[in-house]
């Protein structure tokens, strides 16, 4: 047992002195992981601070309304336009003082607050070398006599699932429901989160996967694999963007102003297209990876503000819901 | 017992302390979330849908797996063959495994492109739907619930099965006089334990359940706390669970009826010679439909197993560390509580259940709100794993001892009072060479459990400090799939190995 007591406590207090000062930034599991943009993008931001940043991993939502106006967070980055209503209206977020106007997104930014950082669309996913003629819109799709089969996330639970049923609103206005029913009828199942469906499709379980424009370019770039192609709709695409965002209560508020405009920086925007798989938000075309400049994009770009966004997804939800359990 | 207290004094206080470990950390952190509360409101009815959803698979799921369980167990524990130790260790995998390997795995065998509708090119089969989820818990708990009945066939002494067959017993008076008491005494427990772990699933629930008709309490709590991030439901649907899991705990604790069993020699039992064959066809439908989803991982797996990078060395070294200090937490603990089941009254059961039927977010929850204020969270990711696999291990290590330790208290406790065996020397001379088999399996099993999870890293996950199971998600959520299950394979391996280990250990000249 006194063994058991020492290995506890010698767990707890690992802890770091150090005289630099320190940037902590909240950031999701995946940003943060080996396999992310996170570590580079530390390493890239500390050879220009002289400081440590330092990562807290985890859903970041939960953790911003259990800690309200008393966050250790400096920055919270990879939030997204769908749940900032609710980030917003905690009062804990200060202005990030950057100049938007030219980003390299496909819709106007003023958000004062909210800084993205990459984009991309949610989109169907599927391998070209087994569906010949994939639909060419989500009408096309939801009417299709082929049976294709689809595997989505649940809005419930996942970032992409409540992005799809707001892409399907956006198109479908106040026959949504009616288009949730046609599409149960492709769907073949639906999971927790954006893994499971991804890992699923490719085990070769499903035609199509909820997932974004820019997942071809992974297998692309790091299998050498043209096999996944996402699919294009005429109705246009909704469009998904990851945000950051600088807080009131910082001890670092000259950091944490430096790290947002390192987020518009070349060197980070350089590390987003292979590092998080999606595009940039501040990047000229010609300094994109060619097999990015190449990734088929739709014509239209389909989006809701936040405060529509929050409008809407309950309602959706239980459409969704609705359609779905019938 | 009147004279019990002191003969364990210790434990009693050792017991209580336990107890009230389990009620703070669970009821505890359900009050921390409900303190947060700004209001209540009644239940809706997509609610009372995964109220009902929930209620149902989980006692569908649990009756199978028990009624399924008991055959099987018994084929095991009639027959001996080659292979038979091998067997037993590896139909434990399943339960080990983490939630997101074991559906790829059974979709890789039932899926719409599985080798089961490829070799037998039916189609129209379709693995989704309330009859897949019931599939998964089936999957994941007729192991378990086999090997705590096997537990159960041992508990008959071979000198029961020797009188039986001087008085020329019939294969239905050996049913109805020795297999049918033992079977009312554990299937009851058994039952609990599954039903208890089927309504807290919900990934395998939604994913196999082919959509939102198959939403269980544990998605809605979920949705409540990460999506709308409403604490009142959180409570509220958490408050339900407990309710309902509590209620069927009372039923069942009431329903055991306490058979007795006198003690023996321990001398070799008699291989059976009836019904040999069916013994073997059970063994062997079982084997195939456990094993084969694990030999898919295993050949999805094999071919990353040693190319995967050297961080996922290092995060499963991590897990392993994790493991040890939860296995070796979590059985001190259920040897207190056991001895406090036994000598005391089998109402303390009920603390031991509290952690399953608790949700793992709500625990996870509750110790953010507490802890944060006081620590940064991501400097406890390890220590608060360790705490809270050591309880979620509770519920089952106690399944495992418990009837074991009442049984060598009826056969051997007024023997050991007459010689005053009390305190330290009852445990290291009568308690701990009779009680190393069980112990030894409950450890294994809380070792690859504890391996195994990640539902409480949510929240207090350090990127520098992973366990394999988190790993695998990130593998995945950068699209490295083949690294993924390469991992999962690792972990596989490890957790095998490590119950391996520990059951193997309990039964090296153990006496039961």
């Amino acid at each position: 047992m006194k063994i058991l007591l020492s290995i506890f406590f010698a767990l707890v207090t690992v802890s770091v002195a150090c005289a630099k000062p320190t940037l902590t930034v909240y950031a999701p599991d995946y940003f943060t992981s080996e396999w992310g943009p996170g570590p580079k993008i530390k390493q890239e931001f500390e050879k220009i601070c002289d400081c440590d940043l330092l990562y807290i991993s985890g859903d970041l939502m939960p953790r911003l309304m259990i800690e309200g106006k008393r966050t250790k967070a400096d920055v919270v980055i990879g939030l997204n336009t769908d749940v900032t209503f609710k980030a917003r209206k905690l009062g804990i977020f200060e202005a990030h003082k950057q100049d938007t106007s030219s980003l390299s997104i496909p819709i106007k930014w003023n958000d004062k607050v909210f800084l993205p950082f990459d984009w991309s669309h949610t989109a169907f996913i599927y391998d070209n070398t087994k569906l010949k003629n994939p639909p060419q819109s989500f009408d096309e799709l939801l009417n299709s006599k082929d049976d294709i089969k689809i595997i989505i996330q649940d809005p419930r639970t996942s970032i992409s699932g409540l992005a799809l049923v707001l892409w399907v609103k956006s198109i479908y206005g106040s026959k949504s429901e009616e288009a949730f029913t046609k599409l149960a009828s492709k769907v073949l199942t639906v999971t927790k989160g954006w893994s499971e469906s991804y890992g699923m499709f490719t085990q070769g379980e499903a035609d199509m996967v909820l997932s974004y424009t820019t997942s071809p370019a992974y297998h692309i770039i790091a299998e050498n694999d043209k096999s996944k192609s996402a699919a294009i709709f005429s109705e246009g695409h909704y469009f998904f963007t990851e945000l950051a965002a600088m807080t009131n209560s910082s001890k670092e508020p000259e950091l944490a102003k430096e790290f947002m405009s390192f987020i518009l920086s070349e060197t980070f925007q350089k590390m987003i297209p292979t590092g998080n798989w999606s595009f940039p938000s501040n990047l000229e075309r010609d300094k994109l990876p060619d097999e990015f400049i190449n990734l088929p994009m739709p014509q239209k770009v389909l989006f809701y503000t936040e405060e529509d966004a929050q409008k809407y997804r309950d309602i959706v939800i239980q459409e969704w819901l609705t359609a779905f359990q019938k | 017992m009147a004279n019990s207290f002191s003969k364990i004094r210790s434990t009693f206080f050792g017991g209580v302390l336990v107890v009230s470990f389990l009620v703070v950390i669970t009821v505890g952190t359900l009050i921390a979330v409900v303190c947060r509360i700004e209001g209540f409101s009644g239940l809706t009815w997509n609610e009372w849908t995964a109220i009902r959803f929930t209620f149902f698979q989980s006692f569908v799921s649990a009756a199978i797996s028990v009624l399924l369980a008991i055959p099987v167990s018994r084929a095991f524990f009639r027959q001996d063959f080659i292979g038979r130790n091998i067997l037993i260790t590896l139909l434990g995998a399943p339960f080990i495994l983490p939630v997101i390997v074991a559906i790829l795995g059974l979709i890789l065998v039932f899926g719409s492109k599985g080798i089961l509708s490829q070799l037998m090119g039916f189609s129209a089969f379709s693995i989704y739907g309330v009859h897949g989820v019931i599939l998964a818990h089936v999957f994941f708990n007729l192991p378990l619930a086999t090997r705590l009945l096997l537990q159960g066939w041992n508990s008959i002494s071979s000198e029961q099965f020797r009188l039986g067959q001087s008085l020329s017993f019939s294969p239905l008076n050996f049913f109805m006089h020795l297999e049918l008491p033992m079977l009312c005494r554990v299937v009851p427990g058994v039952f609990l334990i599954i039903f208890l772990i089927c309504t807290t699933s919900f990934a395998v629930a939604l994913t196999l359940g082919g959509g939102p008709k198959a939403t269980t309490v544990e998605l809605a709590i979920y949705q409540a706390f990460r999506f709308d991030f409403n604490l009142s439901r959180v409570a509220i649907l958490s408050i339900i669970q407990l309710l309902m899991c509590g209620l069927i705990a009372v039923l069942s604790i009431w329903i055991a009826f306490p058979a007795h069993y006198e003690g023996g020699l321990d001398r070799v039992r008699p291989i059976a010679t009836t019904g040999k064959i069916l013994d073997f066809i059970f063994i062997a439908c079982a084997a195939i439909f456990l094993i084969l989803p694990l030999a898919m991982i295993l050949i999805r797996g094999s071919g990353s197993l040693f190319l995967l990078p050297q961080s996922v060395m290092f995060s499963a070294l991590r897990s392993i560390l994790v493991s040890l200090v939860a296995t070796g937490l979590a059985t001190v603990m259920t040897l207190y509580l056991a001895s406090l089941i036994v000598y005391y009254s089998k109402a303390f059961e009920i603390f031991g259940y509290l952690p399953i039927a608790a949700s793992p977010l709500v625990l996870g929850t509750g110790l953010y709100i507490i802890f944060y204020n006081f620590i940064d969270p991501g400097k406890i990711a390890l220590p608060s794993a360790i705490v809270i696999n050591a309880i979620m291990c509770i519920p089952f290590s106690l399944r495992i001892i418990t009837p074991a330790f009442k049984d060598l208290e009826n056969s051997f406790g007024r023997l050991a009072d007459s010689l005053n065996l009390i305190g330290w020397s009852r445990f290291r001379w009568l308690i701990w060479p009779r009680l190393k088999g069980p112990i030894g399996f409950s450890a294994g099993l809380s070792a690859a459990l504890s391996m195994g999870d990640l539902g409480v890293i949510v929240l207090f996950s350090n990127p520098n400090h992973s366990t394999l199971p988190m790993e695998i998600y990130r593998l995945m959520t950068a699209y490295r799939m083949d690294d993924a299950f390469g991992a999962a394979l690792l972990l596989l391996v490890l957790s095998i190995s490590l119950f391996w280990i520990f059951d193997k250990g309990g039964r090296k000249n153990a006496i039961t």
